[in-house]
């Protein structure tokens, strides 16, 4: 197992390469001049070339591209350092660091809604296809899966304020002053980012499921007399569950997006609001650093959701 | 038989299998049809929306701003005075058009991406799965909005920027359906007799990967479309004179929502309706088209 887990990180090293070489790229060799860019945001207060060298020994863009490269990496790998903020006070990692536990949140909690949702009714829809009940499950997957979440967020934000008088609260609780407020402030962001992913966790769950309800062993589960409920929890559902977790696995990437854009809307101090502002502040070496810090965050959880396939079917573990 | 009779036949064959393929679908998927229709209805929209719509796409009506549904303004109007329901109509133009070109551009790119990968193998399948793989890892999202953010907003660059990632991302369905091909005998009976690489890959891999292309092309194109409605809302997307959908929904107009909530509810329940559409059609032809492809509900 041990020797799994280790192969396991040793295939990831190149990836974690390629995606680092990916961020450092993004920001440096599109069209746009980022230093242009920066100088006109400064609303033309600095000018010339001595102003462009300035920020050009700022961003550190004074030395051959490939000398960048290796101060960046080698500054994450040596000191921990995603370099410094160019608008704030703060360091990147201080940054990040400030932001991340609220979008960790919400992204565990919408999982956790979208399993919650998605798994028992995806189960019925399989144990019961082709009935009424599998019907309206699917039609509800579907929807799900059409619904775009900033529509319902705004439709969230937008109704109950103008027929109940009601709107969710603005202001940020962190979950260690006021673990019940806080909660309160996540669970309908973290609701709706969830209900949408229910739709695919639905979906998945429901066409696995039939096809292992057609293996041999579970007609013999129910030919030697055990109740349904056993057998469906027993032997269907753990054979059931890889690709629903790799699902999950899969969905990491865009429970992030989905919850940049509803950080946005209900106004939680996240990784998706830093995103934001530092694009609009042109801060880039912020925004690399939350790109950077999001695909190691997403490689890292794929590996753990990997080594779990070894927990969920042993067979995986002597390939 | 001379030329021209073969001709004949071979396209009334194609004809009678794309018709064969909707009679299918009309009996066999109710919910399909009604995407196929729902979808019909937004592509009839965007092509014809200068004589569907009642008020030109800038006509705005001064002593008629944020007003509620009427018969004069079907779905009320903005703050400017601008119909709703003309903004509905040309955004579908927008949506159509985006949509399609960016899924077309998406299926070109996974398909180049795809098809050497999968045909070819061995180690530049390896190192090149590796390239794919870091790509994967990235939340999309924010990689499409850091690029936005520098290229700028418009719809060039959106269709350029959401056709490659999600190409690169695709791409993987095709590599699979390539080396399912692959092993077809009559790839070896080819190669076996001298034929080129490329010869092979366009008249023997090409059209047999063709099934889960169209497949995958119709499934994307809903995905697309919402990610261009969700860019536009974030205000990295299109610019705000194009009536986009996602546009209509992004913040400037957000004060005046509280007062007519039609402005939020109809170009969001536009963009669910069409991503439906196209989702339950898309679903429908994988399971006519392509049964193979069944597991992979995640695209």
């Amino acid at each position: 197992m041990i020797q799994y887990i280790i192969r396991r990180m040793l295939l990831v090293i190149p990836t974690i390469f390629i995606v680092s070489i990916v961020v450092f790229v993004s920001v440096r060799f599109l069209p746009g001049d980022i230093v242009e860019l920066m100088l006109a945001e400064q609303g033309g207060l600095l000018r010339g070339t001595k102003a462009r060298e300035h920020v050009e020994e700022l961003l550190g863009l004074d030395v051959p591209a490939h000398v960048q490269y290796l101060r960046w990496v080698g500054g994450i790998v040596f000191h921990g350092s995603l370099g410094d903020s160019l608008t704030n006070a703060k360091t990147v990692t201080q940054l990040i660091g400030d932001r991340l536990p609220v979008t960790l949140e919400l992204g565990a909690l919408s999982m956790l809604v979208s399993l919650a949702i998605g798994i028992p009714i995806g189960i019925y829809s399989s144990i019961r296809q082709d009935t009424i009940g599998d019907y309206i499950g699917r039609s509800i997957a579907i929807v799900a899966i059409s619904v775009p979440h900033f529509w319902l967020g705004i439709m969230v934000f937008l109704y109950p304020s103008i027929h109940f008088n009601w709107s969710p609260r603005v202001q940020y609780v962190g979950f260690f002053e006021d673990p019940m407020a806080n909660l309160g402030m996540m669970i309908i962001p973290a609701t709706i980012l969830g209900l949408i992913l229910s739709g695919q966790v639905m979906r998945m769950m429901r066409t696995t499921m039939l096809e292992v309800l057609r293996q041999d062993y579970v007609r013999t589960a129910y030919s030697k007399g055990l109740r349904e409920r056993v057998v469906i929890n027993r032997h269907a559902l753990k054979n059931a569950m890889i690709p629903v977790v790799t699902l999950i696995g899969i969905s990491l990437p865009f429970l992030i997006g989905g919850s940049l854009v509803i950080e946005q809307i209900f106004a939680l101090p996240g990784l998706g609001r830093l995103m934001l502002t530092s694009l609009e502040a042109r801060d880039y070496t912020t925004v690399s650093g939350i790109n950077l810090v999001v695909a190691l965050f997403v490689i890292l959880f794929n590996v753990v959701i990997d080594i779990s396939y070894s927990w969920l079917d042993p067979r995986i573990r002597q390939q | 038989m001379t030329m021209e009779k073969t001709g004949d036949l071979l396209r009334h064959a194609g004809n009678s299998r794309v018709a064969g393929f909707f009679v299918r679908l009309v009996r066999q998927k109710v919910l399909g049809t009604i995407g196929a229709a729902i979808f019909l209805i937004v592509v009839l929209a965007a092509i014809f929306a200068d004589f569907i719509a009642p008020y030109g796409m800038t006509e705005i009506h001064l002593f008629n701003t944020l007003e509620g549904p009427s018969t004069e303004f079907w779905l009320g109007t903005d703050e400017v005075g601008t119909d709703v329901f003309t903004g509905i109509v040309y955004g579908a133009r927008v949506a159509i058009i985006i949509g399609f070109t960016a899924t077309a551009l998406h299926v070109v790119v996974a398909i180049l991406v795809g098809l050497p990968s999968g045909y070819f193998g061995g180690k530049f399948d390896i190192v090149l799965q590796r390239f794919v793989d870091a790509w994967m890892a990235f939340p999309s999202l924010l990689l499409v909005i850091t690029i936005m953010s520098m290229t700028g907003r418009g719809s060039l660059q959106l269709i350029l920027v959401l056709g490659i990632t999600t190409g690169i991302t695709h791409s993987r369905v095709v590599r699979g359906s390539v080396i399912a091909a692959k092993e077809n005998l009559y790839v070896e009976a080819a190669k076996a007799i001298g034929c080129s690489a490329s010869g092979i890959i366009w008249r023997h891999i090409l059209p047999n990967i063709m099934a889960p292309i169209i497949v995958l092309f119709t499934i994307s194109i809903g995905s697309i479309i919402v990610s261009e409605a969700g860019l536009s809302f974030l205000g990295y997307g299109l610019p705000p004179e194009e009536a986009s959908w996602g546009g209509m929904l992004s913040y400037q107009g957000r004060q005046y929502m509280e007062m007519a909530p039609g402005l939020a509810f109809w170009p969001g329940l536009a963009i669910a309706l069409t991503v439906y559409g196209t989702n339950m059609f898309g679903d429908a032809m994988r399971d006519l088209l392509d049964p193979r492809l069944r597991g992979s509900e995640s695209i």
